[in-house]
């Protein structure tokens, strides 16, 4: 809470808590969906702020978290090999695969590569052009566009030594996957603000519609996502389901349509296996057939690898908001930012890396110690 | 990672046929593509993702919403390595 009163708004922020807490009259579960808003609600002690009964779990909205074991060890595989450059957005550097990460690959000689954007991949394969340059292509839709113009433009211009190695997530059939989960605790969503700059809302309606749910999309600052939870009870309150927009300052319900068109000329809609969860049913893209050869899983025939997560991870629960970090034994114990056992822990935006970033896995261990000291009684 | 960095754009040119910009963020200035908004000139403000801008917004916005993520140390992004015809021969 700390922080908030650090904020230049923070009375704005009293103001809406009060009135959640005014108009609230039975306890809510709202899930926020994207990893920047969890962030932003850890860090600014947002969840801490708002009245008991409103509890906001933290959903799969963290593309380098999702991005799956068997996806990590392709890459590590592809990047190993000799005349490939291997190139990533810096995050996906650092997240442990069966066999170690990227950047201990690096060390060990492989080139590979951080990259700002993806166009930069085609700079790199024309300087290189004696060299297979592979992009790691990650995300969720508001990257899709940018990985999109990478593969269209090398097509285009006939640079035939680029190729994605794709993994990207999608929004709507994860949440759908959540709300049909007989688990579910899920009533209203924090929908993703710069997911929706591109695709716009209009998919969220259907889902609001067949599941009863509020989605409210919103952004990521403090005032919006108070302002979006508000948005969330006062519908749960009224007994209504609609999809709004909190962020209309950055989004209407179209989204980029120029980047959608380009999106759905490159990728088609495909299966896709998350980290934590396992496969969702038409959550990712793959590269239309038309792409093929710049599409680094057929060029390289990597194998399907098999992989294990550790059994005692509870990151799938988190990442379908049954469960928080702290209900997690291996969570700031044997499971840290240095050390991550699962998905909700390798990237910053991860429920369980965002807790113990902001000292969560403290209050668990001076809970612990308080037990132990408590007199029997 | 889903984080658009609000910046302003300094000058229009083109590359490989891409219509592209100078985009300033803070002391930073970067290469962005315009292609996706197709409606930003020089001196608008764009929210850029991973080199692209996806929408423009008004300067207010922009600098609240860039202060919030500087305070949020949120803007790594914009530190990743520049490529240019020279460092794209050399490994990093």
């Amino acid at each position: 809470m700390k922080y908030i009163d650090e904020y230049r708004n923070g009375r704005l922020a009293k103001t809406i808590v009060e009135e959640i807490r005014r108009i609230q009259t039975q306890p809510w579960v709202i899930m926020e969906v994207c990893g920047g808003q969890t962030h932003s609600i850890v860090k600014h002690g947002l969840d801490r702020m708002l009245p008991e009964g409103i509890e906001l779990v933290h959903g799969p909205g963290c593309p380098v978290c999702v991005t799956p074991l068997d996806m990590i060890d392709k890459a590590h595989a592809i990047a190993a090999r000799p005349g490939v450059i291997f190139c990533s957005f810096g995050d996906m550097l650092r997240v442990p695969g069966s066999h170690g990460d990227l950047f201990t690959l690096k060390s060990q000689g492989a080139d590979i590569r951080v990259v700002y954007s993806p166009l930069d991949c085609l700079k790199i394969a024309t300087a290189n052009s004696d060299k297979q340059v592979v992009f790691f292509a990650i995300g969720f839709e508001t990257t899709a566009p940018a990985n999109a113009m990478l593969v269209h433009r090398a097509k285009q211009e006939g640079v035939k030594n680029v190729s994605v190695l794709v993994s990207h997530s999608l929004v709507p059939p994860a949440i759908t996957y959540i709300l049909q989960s007989p688990q579910n605790r899920v009533q209203g969503f924090l929908g993703p603000g710069h997911v929706c700059a591109i695709m716009g809302y209009r998919e969220y309606e259907p889902v609001s519609e067949r599941y009863k749910v509020p989605v409210v999309i919103t952004g990521f600052e403090p005032l919006d996502l108070l302002q979006g939870t508000l948005m969330v009870v006062r519908q749960l309150e009224a007994g209504k389901h609609l999809t709004e927009n909190q962020y209309s300052r950055i989004l209407d319900r179209e989204g980029n349509v120029g980047a959608r068109k380009l999106v759905n000329t490159v990728f088609e809609v495909a299966d896709r296996r998350w980290r934590g969860i396992g496969w969702i049913p038409k959550s990712g893209y793959k590269l239309r057939w038309e792409y093929r050869d710049h599409d680094a899983e057929k060029i390289f025939e990597v194998k399907e690898i098999d992989t294990q997560e550790p059994a005692i991870c509870i990151s799938g629960q988190i990442l379908k908001g049954i469960k928080k970090p702290h209900d997690c034994p291996a969570f700031g114990t044997i499971c840290t930012p240095l050390t991550p056992l699962g998905a909700t822990m390798v990237s910053a935006e991860g429920a369980c890396a965002a807790y113990y970033a902001y000292g969560r896995h403290l209050d668990k261990q001076r809970a612990e110690a308080a037990m132990a000291h408590a007199p029997v009684t | 990672m889903c984080l658009a960095i609000p910046g302003k754009v300094l000058e229009e040119f083109n590359q490989r046929g891409m219509r592209m910009a100078k985009v300033q963020f803070g002391g930073i200035v970067r290469e962005a593509s315009l292609d996706y908004t197709p409606e930003a000139k020089v001196g608008d403000y764009v929210l850029v993702h991973v080199g692209f801008a996806i929408s423009t917004v008004d300067a207010e916005e922009a600098a609240r919403t860039y202060q919030l993520l500087e305070e949020m140390d949120q803007l790594t992004e914009l530190e990743a390595p520049v490529v240019d015809e020279i460092s794209a021969r050399k490994p990093q």
